[in-house]
């Protein structure tokens, strides 16, 4: 009778604790990632990359760090931009740039390095170029490999469950 | 009975343990052994990868460019109403300085650029190369230009360009370097000329 008193006792403690734990950690990755997206000015500070069109210089799975800030774009910037109406965002180099002197308004035409040809076939519709608005933001670093487990992740996503039962496990059954 | 339980509770020192309390021990220390391991690789490769980074911004490059317009291979209007130019050029740098032991390749471009009423500065690639070795960092070329000079509009007859050649310094990890050096400026001839 005692023993399974003293038995129920204690077990709650420790499983809160652990909740709390995971609470903490969900929250500190969160506050670093909000975080970064004030410093950087972007709405996602990194980016994956998923294709090929940037090579030799990037290669999928690599992942870029990115930077908006409002100084002028100029040919050479490797810039991340979306088109109208599409969802995944491009990384490529810009090759023309053509500033209005009213507006200051700027036209764009990107082209991956690894491409034939330039953008023109990606930009939605009839149009010709990119405007800053289109622009997310500007690739400032870099680093290797990192990026593979997402683009692993998005494309098999079994892998992605797999890893949250295996961490929520550890979590659980860890006893500190 | 009850003062072993309670000893049990405490897990003191490993004395009275249960045999099976101290399997239960060994086998998160296992995990605990490769979680710091995994960590410590991490800092470590997070170090090397900043401290590359960080001593290439000590590199003070001193290259040489010179580039000539060798001919203007085609100088129209277009269809749609804009100028557009093709021509030869000859290009001739050394871009070995800009090359540090965290560099993986240069990507190089030329750029024409000029002003015109309506636009304030436009920068239109005419030739472009990626260099990823040190020792093909100098050399010389006699190319046409890769992507034709199209102007927004008819602003390029007689017009005064600057060419400028830009590089790009991308690193095996950390943070790239950009770069560009002015070189000759060239006119345009005054009126639209045809292959010959």
């Amino acid at each position: 009778m005692d023993r399974i008193k003293f038995l129920g006792d204690v077990k709650i403690r420790p499983a809160l604790i652990q909740l709390l734990n995971l609470g903490m950690i969900i929250s500190s990755a969160l506050i670093i990632w909000k975080g970064l997206m004030c410093i950087t000015g972007c709405e996602s500070p990194v980016v994956v990359v998923l294709t090929g069109s940037m090579e030799p210089g990037f290669k999928r799975g690599d992942i870029l760090f990115l930077h908006m800030n409002k100084e002028p774009i100029r040919a050479g910037e490797i810039v991340v931009y979306n088109v109208d109406g599409r969802d995944i965002p491009i990384v490529h180099r810009v090759i023309k740039a053509h500033e209005r002197r009213d507006t200051g308004e700027i036209d764009i035409l990107t082209k991956g390095d690894n491409n034939p040809v330039d953008d023109i076939s990606l930009y939605s519709g009839g149009q010709l170029w990119l405007n800053r608005h289109h622009i997310i933001g500007r690739a400032i670093g870099y680093l290797p490999y990192v990026g593979y487990l997402t683009i692993i992740m998005t494309e098999m996503p079994i892998v992605k469950h797999l890893l949250i039962v295996v961490l929520a496990l550890l979590v659980i059954t860890s006893k500190e | 009975m009850i003062h072993a339980e309670v000893v049990d509770r405490i897990g003191l020192m490993g004395l009275t343990l249960t045999s099976r309390e101290r399997e239960e021990r060994e086998m998160h220390s296992a995990v605990q052994r490769a979680n710091a391991l995994a960590t410590i690789a991490a800092i470590l490769l997070a170090t090397i990868c900043a401290a590359a980074s960080f001593l290439d911004a000590f590199n003070s490059p001193s290259l040489q460019a010179h580039v000539q317009v060798v001919k203007i291979n085609r100088f129209r209007r277009q269809l749609d109403g804009n100028d557009e130019v093709k021509m030869t050029l000859k290009m001739s740098m050394d871009l070995t300085s800009l090359f540090t032991w965290n560099t993986k390749q240069v990507f190089v471009f030329l750029a024409a650029e000029y002003e015109t009423d309506t636009n304030s500065l436009n920068q239109v690639s005419l030739w472009d190369h990626i260099v990823q070795e040190k020792d093909h960092a100098s050399f010389q070329v006699k190319v046409p230009t890769k992507y034709p000079l199209i102007d927004q509009g008819t602003n390029l007859r007689g017009k005064k360009v600057g060419l400028v050649l830009h590089w790009h310094i991308m690193p095996i990890s950390g943070r790239m370097i950009q770069g560009k050096m002015p070189l000759s400026d060239f006119s345009l001839p005054d009126s639209y000329t045809t292959r010959s």
